[in-house]
């Protein structure tokens, strides 16, 4: 549990000594608390004191990377269990499961059509990013499979082989991919662990129940394994979700160490459309990893949409840089629209402006990332801020008419605005849906 | 044997439950009634409290076609979408949705103008048709919402339908026939716990029964702003679990019509390769919206294409399993 600065400041001297580079020892337990400053500023903590910190500063759910470079994946280290609370730290990694029986022919069409599952919505690119691999083969070919994804892919890998040899040999291809390592059955939980541990990997195991991770990870823990992935087994839907929610909150809420790990879930129903609902479910309800067996866009664009959309920070709303962007080859003549910089609104008009096929330039006002109504309820998309917004990108030397297209939800302001600018002020659609239309027949023209 | 490892939230409320349909018993014709709500635990957390009811699916009807569907839509219901009755067979005979969601879109002056006789006449034509309750919805604008959604209510009286929308603004006229007519209503506030709780106290003060009252956060689709009613359901349903009566209504989520009015469900395959086959992508878009709002809490869908409702049945049958 995170300790408040208040808490902090009962384990400090109290003596105001200043050596920490603070005037008093309460400012710099607030700035601790914030992790803004290391305790080793202060000489006089002991090594007592020295531990609570650090115990407390550790996170309730462990932080695991995979992979290295720019396709690093970060999962875990959550902090609440709802996003209301605060928000949801690091998005579900989605991955591919892949049997290495599949043959190479097969395995290269997949990897090919996995490293066509990237998408951008609202100016964020949306990614898959693991690929597991599965022996269902001897050794060797497991071994031509690992190195065959190794070369065609920069995805972060899970390496699941079926036994002790096929793990070091597969290491051996790539362990400084830094991959997860999955034990497929608990009899090869110690020979894995010792693997992981030696050559600092993390390790992916499945367990029946909370009371079995928590045992057996203490176990691990116990032999140096630092970096743990939970499998929760396929049972009904409902019990997964159950022991979903468990592992968050029993780390959470109770400061359980022992399951205090990223949490994985892998989809194996063969029924795809399924497939999909229960990896919705798994990416809103906690899971830390979802491997899926289906690899269609129309499937995998929903899922990487939900995804970006329940770990959207919900106090800092997603944001456009403000300016005046054209759309398509906008010139001097075409016509100009304003719009706010909340990301979902800037972007739901700019895609209704591009499939209307007229050439614009689309200002985007600063309004805090709020929409349209809420900001000019709070008063961010006023006359005032537009008119500034259009002074200061210039845009009387980007376009030769005065004819501007506000949002119809504020056509109130209309003349309030005409006056501030000078521009002539025209009252678009409500809604962003309506602009094709509207622009397809502009009314100055 | 050591304690089991686990953490259980202690609540001590419990949601409403609704009753949607009367039978004969009850003062109804209706062969087939439906429960929903009184849950005692978040979603599917079956260990956690009883879940005694699943929820279910209103096929989305209109009276009149709507002129700018794209193909996916026009494709699958192109037999039935210019003839309501036979369309509200098709969703619940062929696509298994457990009721309809009638959409008097007609009434509006700009779009039929339709009458109220019209109306009446096509509510109750269904509810002979089918032995199911259902679900009303006017055309959205106010004035004539408060003309007409009265007369449909008292031409079905008795049948314990679910009539809405009524808004802090404009609540007090359909109220007040829902209450006369022994209908439930849906209660509609802009993505915001306060209001949302403020009108259920407004139409409760009027003499409606809380438990004949349902919440619509009013949602946006997968990819537009979900995340805001997903929080705000999460958020309600935490309060009501911990005890404020106020919000512990079901929640009704209009996933059909906000997930078809997604670019990503609209937008054709030439325009779009990148992101696969034009129908299952518009499907899907559906599915996933409505997926999202269930594990929200969810306790009736809106949902309009047969495909898509068929595919969250089934996953709502696996989600009760236990
Ligand atoms: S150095 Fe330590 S004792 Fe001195 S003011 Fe800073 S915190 Fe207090």
């Amino acid at each position: 549990m995170a300790l408040s600065g208040l808490d902090i400041y009962k384990l400090l001297p109290k003596t105001n000594c200043k050596k920490c580079g603070f005037q008093t020892c309460l400012a710099f337990a607030m700035q601790l608390a914030k992790k803004a400053v290391l305790i080793d500023k202060c000489p006089f903590v002991s090594d007592d004191v020295r531990a609570t910190l650090e115990e407390a500063s550790l996170a309730a759910i462990r932080l695991v990377q995979i992979g290295t470079g720019e396709n690093k994946v970060s999962t875990g280290n959550e902090t609440v269990m709802f996003r209301h609370e605060e928000k949801f730290h690091h998005p579900t990694a989605i991955g591919f499961l892949l049997d290495d029986d599949m043959g190479s022919d097969k395995l290269s069409i997949a990897l090919d059509e996995i490293s066509k599952l990237n998408f951008e919505r609202v100016g964020q690119a949306i990614n898959v990013n693991l690929i597991a691999l599965r022996q269902r083969s001897g050794d060797d070919g497991f071994l031509k499979a690992v190195s065959e994804v190794k070369r065609s892919s920069t995805l972060g890998l899970v390496l699941m082989p079926a036994t002790a040899e096929a793990l070091k040999g597969a290491l051996e291809i790539c362990a400084e991919a830094r991959p997860l390592v999955y034990c497929p059955k608990p009899a090869l939980l110690d020979g894995f662990a010792a693997v992981c541990f030696r050559m600092r990997l993390p390790l992916a195991f499945r367990a029946k129940d909370m009371g079995e991770f928590s045992a057996q990870v203490k176990r691990l823990t116990q032999q140096g394994l630092t970096d743990i992935v939970l499998d929760i087994a396929e049972y009904p839907v409902s019990e997964r979700l159950w022991q979903l929610t468990q592992a968050r909150r029993l780390a959470i809420k109770k400061s359980e160490r022992s399951v205090g790990f990223p949490t994985m879930a892998i989809v194996e129903t063969e029924d795809t459309s399924q497939a999909v609902c229960q990896a919705a479910g798994f990416i809103a309800k906690y899971a830390g990893i979802v491997l899926l067996k289906f690899r269609r866009p129309e499937h995998i664009l929903p899922l990487l949409t939900l995804r970006q959309n329940i770990f959207t920070d919900p106090q800092k709303p997603l944001q456009v840089e403000p300016n005046v962007y054209p759309v398509g080859a906008a010139g001097a003549g075409s016509p100009v629209l304003v719009t706010t910089n909340f990301s979902l609104t800037y972007y739901t008009v700019l895609g209704e402006i591009e499939a209307s096929r007229v050439p614009s330039h689309l200002i985007c006002v600063d309004t805090e990332g709020m929409s349209v109504l809420t900001a000019w309820a709070a008063e961010k998309f006023t006359p005032d801020h537009i008119t500034d917004t259009m002074t200061r990108f210039k845009l009387g030397d980007i376009v030769r008419h005065k004819n501007l297209i506000i949002p119809g939800y504020v056509a109130m302001m209309s003349g309030d605005l005409e006056e501030k600018s000078g521009w002539r002020i025209y009252v678009g659609p409500r809604e962003a849906s309506g602009l094709p239309a509207y622009l397809k027949n502009l009314p100055h023209e | 044997m050591a304690e089991e490892l686990k953490y259980v939230e202690k609540w001590n409320s419990k949601i409403n439950e609704l009753k949607l349909g009367a039978a004969k018993a009850d003062g109804g014709t209706r062969g087939k009634v439906f429960k929903v709500g009184n849950q005692a635990s978040l979603p599917y957390l079956f260990k956690e409290g009883d879940i005694p009811f699943a929820p279910i699916i209103a096929a989305e009807v209109y009276d009149v076609p709507e002129d700018d569907w794209p193909q996916a839509l026009t494709e699958d219901l192109k037999d039935v979408f210019r003839h309501p009755l036979d369309w509200a067979v098709k969703m619940v005979e062929e696509a298994g949705a457990d009721l309809v969601c009638l959409k008097l879109q007609g009434i509006h002056p700009d779009l039929g103008g339709k009458s109220a006789k019209d109306a009446q006449g096509l509510a109750v034509a269904l509810l002979k048709k089918l032995n199911t309750p259902m679900v009303v919805l006017g055309c959205g604008q106010a004035d004539t919402d408060n003309e007409v959604l009265p007369l449909v209510s008292e031409a079905t009286k008795g049948e314990r339908l679910l009539f809405g929308d009524v808004v802090q603004e404009n609540y007090k006229t359909l109220t007040a026939a829902c209450i006369a007519d022994g209908h439930n209503i849906i209660a509609e506030s802009p993505i915001d716990v306060n209001i949302a709780k403020q009108l259920n106290i407004l139409v409760s003060d009027l003499g409606m029964p809380q438990d004949r009252i349902i919440i619509n956060p009013t949602i946006g689709a997968l990819g537009y702003g979900i995340e805001y009613a997903y929080s705000i359901m999460e958020r309600a349903r935490n309060a009501a679990l911990s005890g404020d009566r106020m919000l512990a209504m079901p929640f009704i989520c209009f996933a059909g019509q906000e997930a078809w009015s997604a670019k990503e469900a609209r937008v054709i395959e030439a325009e779009a390769p990148q992101w696969g086959n034009a129908r299952q992508r518009g499907i899907m878009w559906e599915v996933v919206t409505a997926m999202a709002m269930l594990h929200a809490g969810a306790d009736i869908l809106t949902m309009r294409h047969p495909e898509a409702i068929r595919i969250v049945k089934a996953a709502i049958a696996d989600l009760m399993r236990h």
